[in-house]
């Protein structure tokens, strides 16, 4: 599959000793890792490790206490490199705007930087909801969905942004197998149609290796390491294997 | 208390910074504007009614038992536009629209609502607060100058009707005519949007400060309300002291 001539040029993303405490705790101890254009990275740790804070770091909601994050060599915090590339984050709770409809929200970015006529924002709505199978929806309102749903749109307010950096802060997580399948297979065909670099935060091991170019392994605060998904699966440090390999008791406790 | 008031001022001043883009926002102006005169119209005409009320049940007898009775829709009439037409209107706005506007900036910010608007490269001053100024500094000036001709009309009504002051409408509107001058009124009207804009950027601020859950929504509510009226009382004072020196 070839890339849409019209398709804005994927980035780098390049994190360098970051550090983030709130209050005495510290969250982040000094983060290193480079993404290349294009790759499918994920980062894969247990609840509290900091993944989220990460995320949210490397799309400037936060302001590290040390260290820096470079988009295509660029501070992300410095003027207008947010304007320069596209970056959209799909939230673990979706956050989709509740006083909105779905077709709305969906709109929103298009409609608040004035990019096109409403007839166009209508048509691209109806075209980004059928990409994540919700074509019919978009009068409905957020609350009317399911997790899954809401997450799909969430997707749908992403795609719209035609971002050149896809971030994902738990796609899966609260969701049922079936449609935790089904977000994986959406992140995957998006990968397939977009080729933008994406950064998945997660602790579901099955997404992270079936989409993963490359993991990185991160526990309280720190990577101990990135590689490959069988590079993981070969690690023999002891927390990695464990949260690698854990497996739910096999005989009831009497 | 410092930090908070630096912070209210900076988003004040980003908000004046944001005034070009009205015309874009006109849309959500129009919802807001719309929101705040349709829950709030009846309100204030049954205040104004009843306020105006009270102070001629309290005063006219009075007056007119010490041979003041000509002078009773003059001093209702300048009490209402003066006083208690924007102050009990900005309180009942600070009550009603301040709460809301907290509560729902808050309960976005608590629910990642305007973190994802970041994401989206979409300022949450243009998009949440500046709609939310416009439509408060336009909606409660046109409330109080609503306000004030009903209260007319409730004092005089008061003063016919109850026995013991016994003033026509005629006689009260012609001594209201006689006190108040379109200065006065606009006195009202210029302290309301004085108001309006204090109600305003304390609701959107302390909604924006918001974080934790529920309960913090809730604290955020309260001090919104309790915020504006504080401040409104206190502004009330020094406008007051600055307008009776510029009309001498």
């Amino acid at each position: 599959m070839s890339a849409n001539p019209n398709q804005l040029e994927n980035v780098s993303v390049e994190v360098s000793g970051l550090r983030k405490s709130f209050g005495k705790l510290q969250v982040l101890n000094g983060i290193n890792f480079k993404v290349n254009p294009g790759e499918i990275f994920v980062i894969m740790g247990p609840s509290g490790s900091g993944k989220s804070v990460l995320l949210r770091h490397i799309i400037g909601l936060e302001t590290p206490d040390a260290g820096q994050i470079l988009i295509q060599g660029e501070p992300v915090g410095a003027n207008g490199v947010r304007d320069k590339y596209r970056m959209a984050l799909v939230f673990q709770s979706a956050a989709l705007l509740t006083s909105l409809s779905v077709g709305e929200n969906v709109g929103l970015y298009l409609t608040e930087h004035f990019s096109k006529t409403p007839a166009e924002i209508a048509t691209i709505v109806v075209a980004k909801l059928e990409a994540v199978g919700l074509a019919g929806l978009q009068d409905r309102s957020p609350g009317e969905l399911s997790g899954g749903m809401q997450k799909r749109v969430a997707i749908a307010r992403a795609l719209v942004m035609e971002p050149q950096l896809f971030l994902f802060d738990e796609p899966t997580a609260e969701l049922d197998p079936p449609m935790a399948v089904t977000i994986d297979e959406e992140i995957l065909k998006l990968k397939n149609r977009t080729h933008a670099t994406s950064i998945i935060v997660t602790h579901d091991r099955t997404l992270a290796f079936s989409l993963a170019d490359r993991v990185a392994m991160i526990f309280d605060g720190q990577i101990v390491f990135v590689g490959t998904p069988e590079e993981v699966k070969r690690q023999t440090e002891p927390r990695i294997h464990e949260f690698i390999y854990a497996k739910m008791p096999t005989s009831k406790p009497s | 208390m410092f930090q908070h008031i630096g912070e209210i001022i900076t988003l004040f001043w980003r908000t004046l910074q944001a005034l070009p883009l009205c015309w874009r926002q006109r849309g959500k102006i129009a919802a807001q504007l719309f929101e705040i005169g349709n829950v709030s119209l009846m309100m204030v005409c049954i205040l104004s009614l009843f306020i105006a009320g009270v102070v001629a049940l309290q005063t006219g007898p009075v007056m007119v038992s010490h041979g003041l009775g000509s002078v009773v829709g003059g001093m209702i009439g300048l009490s209402m536009c003066k006083e208690f037409a924007p102050v009990m209107m900005s309180i009942l706005i600070a009550g009603r629209i301040g709460s809301a506007m907290a509560a729902e900036i808050g309960a976005m910010r608590v629910y990642q609502e305007i973190d994802a608007l970041h994401t989206m490269n979409i300022d949450p001053v243009h998009y949440l607060v500046l709609p939310r100024m416009v439509a408060i500094a336009l909606a409660l000036p046109a409330l109080v100058t609503f306000s004030s001709p009903v209260g007319w009309f409730g004092g005089a009504l008061v003063c016919t009707l109850n026995q013991r002051i016994g003033i026509s409408f005629d006689a009260f509107f012609h001594s209201l005519r006689d006190e108040v001058d379109p200065g006065d009124i606009f006195n009202g009207i210029f302290k309301s949007f004085i108001f309006a804009l204090a109600i305003g950027i304390i609701s959107c601020h302390q909604g924006l400060v918001t974080r934790g859950g529920p309960r913090a929504i809730g604290r955020s509510v309260t001090k919104a309300v309790v915020n504006s009226i504080v401040v409104i009382l206190i502004l009330d004072y020094f406008l007051t002291r600055i307008l009776l020196y510029v009309q001498k």
